[in-house]
């Protein structure tokens, strides 16, 4: 049954404007009010200026630079904002969702289509707000055996398990979550929660194809861990650290993928077999196995799923940035913050405001995350490329490439590391 | 990874043990079998996107294919009783839907046996236009077939590229036809309309250029080292399988036996050009997919040969009576080479003018009986490729 618009009315359009305005406002006065006084009875305030501030200081802040900069400045100080915001889970979220949409692009591009086209006013920008409300609108249904707990929580428990990935990841100098001493390890840790995951879901599902690819993921999953692991060592064994922050230091003079390119390609063939990407699909692949261990899932699990693999991508890309591409090390192309601003003020119109600056955003800091940006940009670039060139390969040989090609390489990126160390190249006297 | 096929043809069947004798039938893979606890038994169709229009019961253990057993049968139309109740003229619409990618293939033994059942002689520049018309919705076929083998293992790339390349000789045969799938073409004593102008320098470039472009897919695809370690040495069918299980087409030639209808029963005007069919002897999947590619080359060629030898006039038609009929009781068969292989159309004639009974021997079904064989003791990641390599278009099995 189609659905013919209406005739535009103009008394029924004002109408309708002033039946929102009624209801924004009374939902301001029945829920807006009464959360800004709880605000200021549960949570203390700051004083800033010898004054409280009130939410609706706040507001009036933002009229005013020179008193907005501090109170900026104490929210990006906080640790909720290095969580949500800036390198935790916006920042990646953002990320992700920018590969989303260069992933359709480019297939498109390989592919001689146009891709996501009418979305948004250019090139179809929208269309992945346009995909996440239409999972969001569906409804979830739930097999009548499945095991409904565990096959709620499974989608949560991804898309957590990616957001701890994300966390472990130095952007800048200083900006990290977690910057914990052994944070390859953890690494390590939140890496092998994926499988269990993954069977978790697919084994509550109780359905056939879920079940296949289950036990494909963890076949897959499990067996290309251990060459991603030991190409790690190298990088380990050349650094001496497991800190990641202390590993992206020591590249700035040269990336050790200049010294460790086998160690290089083995973990981003095994990075690519982590994140089911084509041709290392096969716990998805559709054409055998309906959509793998994603067939029962609908609506948001699934969109949850998809947001938590494509987390997980970034992270991974970010991880490869970290330890082989020198993390946030790079020219200096952000120029500095210009002295007269602090100094002098700049001149807007009638009125000259004195802005002091924010001294987090540093030099560093954005030289870094533009570096930063850039690499992993271009790591991700060709995670995607191989889904336009190559078909999805089988079990046995995927599993034949990971327990004999994969690992009979990481040793030898293994002795590498060890002649290079020993030889004098690198550690203390050598290159770096 | 060879599989070694049954000695005894009707072994799969004695897979599928009833346990009890029931009263009520029941259709295959709903009846009660013993289980072995090892076995999973996973029904592959008909909404399975790697199914088409049809069903695979597939028991496999661990990841190995025990017993495949297809269940095709979802689109049946009843062609063959339709075409009792209308006549020759209007039974050539109907009949071209088993395959509208290849309509004027599946068209053409119909066509040819009327013929001969009226006794009609065809006008030469009729012949060869129906053979352009017949060798460019060759191409067209196994373009989409091919785009369906990309997306089958996984090759995003592959299924897009034949779909847009195959535009060409679409716009091509719309030109030539007026439609673009369903042309309804060939009819009996010739050709419904003549070529239009301009048409030989048209159908010159764009297939030169179609000719170039499906040359691309090889760097792509058909040399892809992911793609032939998965289907090199996979669903094996030996010459002398291929023989007793009656296969026919791109799947014959590919298992080593030279034989292409164009070329053994030349039909038109077939025995005039030359016709490369082309053979390998490996008998795999890769083989198996490859051969389409190098069919297309062929077609190619052939629609170049016909073009400089087409007389450049003269009729394409015979007029033929308002309501032909035949000549009393009398039987004809005719087949010809289609995209999926030997083709026939078996037409019984009563002297009424619709035919009495009319059979339609398709090279799919006849393909789709070696994949039990095939798939037997293959690893389910092999299924789409070994599936799909067969040639096999479920709507034209069906009928």
């Amino acid at each position: 049954m189609s659905v013919i618009a209406p005739d535009f009315k103009l008394s029924g359009f004002i109408k309708s404007l002033l039946d929102n305005i009624f209801w924004i406002l009374l939902l301001f006065v029945l829920i807006g009010l009464p959360a800004v006084f709880m605000i200021l009875i549960v949570i203390e305030m700051p004083i800033i200026d010898g004054e409280l501030l009130t939410p609706f200081l706040a507001l009036s802040y933002l009229v005013n630079p020179t008193r907005t900069l501090p109170v900026i400045q104490a929210f990006m100080t906080t640790d909720i904002f290095r969580v949500m915001a800036f390198p935790g889970f916006g920042f990646a979220a953002l990320l992700a969702a920018g590969t989303i949409f260069a992933e359709r692009k480019m297939m498109a591009k390989i592919q001689l289509r146009v891709g996501p086209f009418y979305c948004g006013k250019f090139e179809g920008i929208l269309q992945l707000m346009g995909d996440g409300l239409k999972l969001i609108s569906k409804e979830i249904i739930i097999p009548a055996k499945a095991d409904k707990p565990i096959f709620w929580a499974a989608p949560v428990l991804f898309v957590a398990t990616a957001a701890a990935f994300v966390a472990l990841i130095p952007v800048a100098p200083g900006w990290v979550v977690a910057d914990v001493d052994l944070g390859l390890l953890a690494v390590f840790a939140v890496i092998g929660f994926f499988p269990i995951i993954t069977i978790l879901s697919a084994w509550s599902a109780n359905s056939k194809y879920p079940f296949i690819g289950g036990i494909r993921a963890l076949f897959q999953m499990v067996s290309f861990e251990i060459p991603l692991i030991l190409s790690l060592l190298g990088v380990v064994m050349v650094t001496g650290t497991l800190n990641l922050s202390e590993i992206t230091a020591s590249q700035s003079n040269f990336p050790w993928i200049v010294f460790l390119p086998i160690g290089a390609i083995v973990f981003f063939i095994a990075m690519l077999a982590e994140l089911e990407r084509i041709p290392f699909d096969l716990p998805e692949a559709e054409s055998e196995i309906v959509a793998g261990w994603l067939t029962e899932l609908s609506g948001m699990l699934y969109g949850l799923v998809q947001l938590g693999s494509y987390l997980k991508l970034y992270a991974f890309a970010a991880l490869f940035v970290v330890l082989f591409l020198g993390g946030w090390n790079g020219p200096m192309v952000v120029p500095p913050f210009p002295e007269e601003i602090i100094t002098e003020g700049i001149e807007m119109g009638p009125i000259t405001l004195s802005i002091e600056g924010l001294p987090l955003l540093t030099q560093e800091m954005l030289n870094g995350t533009l570096w930063f940006v850039l690499k992993t940009v271009g790591v991700i670039f060709f995670i995607i490329l191989p889904r336009g060139v190559f078909p999805r390969v089988r079990v046995d040989l995927l599993l034949d490439l990971g327990w004999t090609k994969l690992i009979g390489l990481c040793f030898i990126n293994i002795f590498i590391a060890l002649g290079l160390v020993y030889a004098g190249v690198l550690g203390p006297g050598g290159l770096q | 990874m060879t599989t070694e096929l049954p000695t005894d043809i009707k072994s799969t069947s004695s897979e599928i043990q009833i346990d009890k004798p029931s009263s009520k039938w029941l259709p295959p893979g709903l009846a009660l079998q013993k289980v072995d606890e090892k076995i999973m038994t996973l029904n592959v169709g008909p909404q399975h996107p790697g199914s088409g229009h049809m069903r695979l019961i597939v028991q496999i253990d661990g990841d190995y294919i025990v017993a495949c057993d297809p269940d095709p049968g979802y689109v049946h139309r009843g062609e063959e009783k339709m075409a009792e109740y209308r006549n020759y003229i209007t039974n050539i619409p109907h009949l071209e839907r088993p395959v509208i990618h290849d309509s004027c293939n599946i068209l053409y033994p119909y066509v040819l046996g009327v013929e001969e059942l009226l006794g009609i002689e065809v006008p030469e520049r009729a012949k060869y236009v129906r053979v352009i018309a017949a060798e460019l919705n060759r191409c067209i076929y196994i373009m989409y077939w091919l785009a369906i083998y990309g997306i089958f293992l996984g090759h995003s790339t592959m299924f897009m590229w034949p779909t847009g390349d195959r535009e060409l000789l679409i716009d091509l045969m719309e030109k030539m036809t007026g439609a673009r799938v369903t042309h309804s073409h060939f009819i009996p004593g010739g050709v419904r309309n003549d070529l239009p102008a301009n048409f030989e320098e048209v159908c010159l470039r764009q297939v030169n250029y179609f000719e170039k472009r499906i040359k691309e897919y090889a760097a792509v695809f058909y040399d892809n080292p992911i793609l032939i370690a998965r289907t090199q040495d996979t669903g094996v069918l030996s010459r002398q399988d291929a023989i007793r299980l009656g296969v026919t087409g791109s799947v014959l030639r590919a298992s080593g036996i030279d034989y292409d209808v164009r070329k053994k029963e030349p039909y038109d005007v077939y025995d005039e050009l030359d016709i490369q069919s082309i053979v390998m002897t490996e008998g795999d999947a890769y083989a198996r997919s490859k051969i389409p590619w190098l069919d297309m080359m062929d077609s190619c060629n052939i629609i170049r040969q016909a073009l400089q030898k087409m007389p450049k006039s003269g009729s394409v038609r015979v007029k033929l009576k308002p309501n032909p009929k035949g000549k009393g009781f009398d039987t004809v068969y005719k087949r010809v080479e289609s995209g999926r292989g030997s083709l026939g159309c078996y037409i019984v004639s009563d002297g009424k003018p619709e035919p009495y009974r009319l059979k339609l021997s398709v090279p799919s079904f006849r393909n789709l009986i070696a994949l039990p064989y095939l798939l037997k003791g293959e690893k389910l990641g092999n299924m789409p490729s070994v599936y799909w390599s067969l040639n096999y278009w479920p709507v034209e099995a069906d009928r």
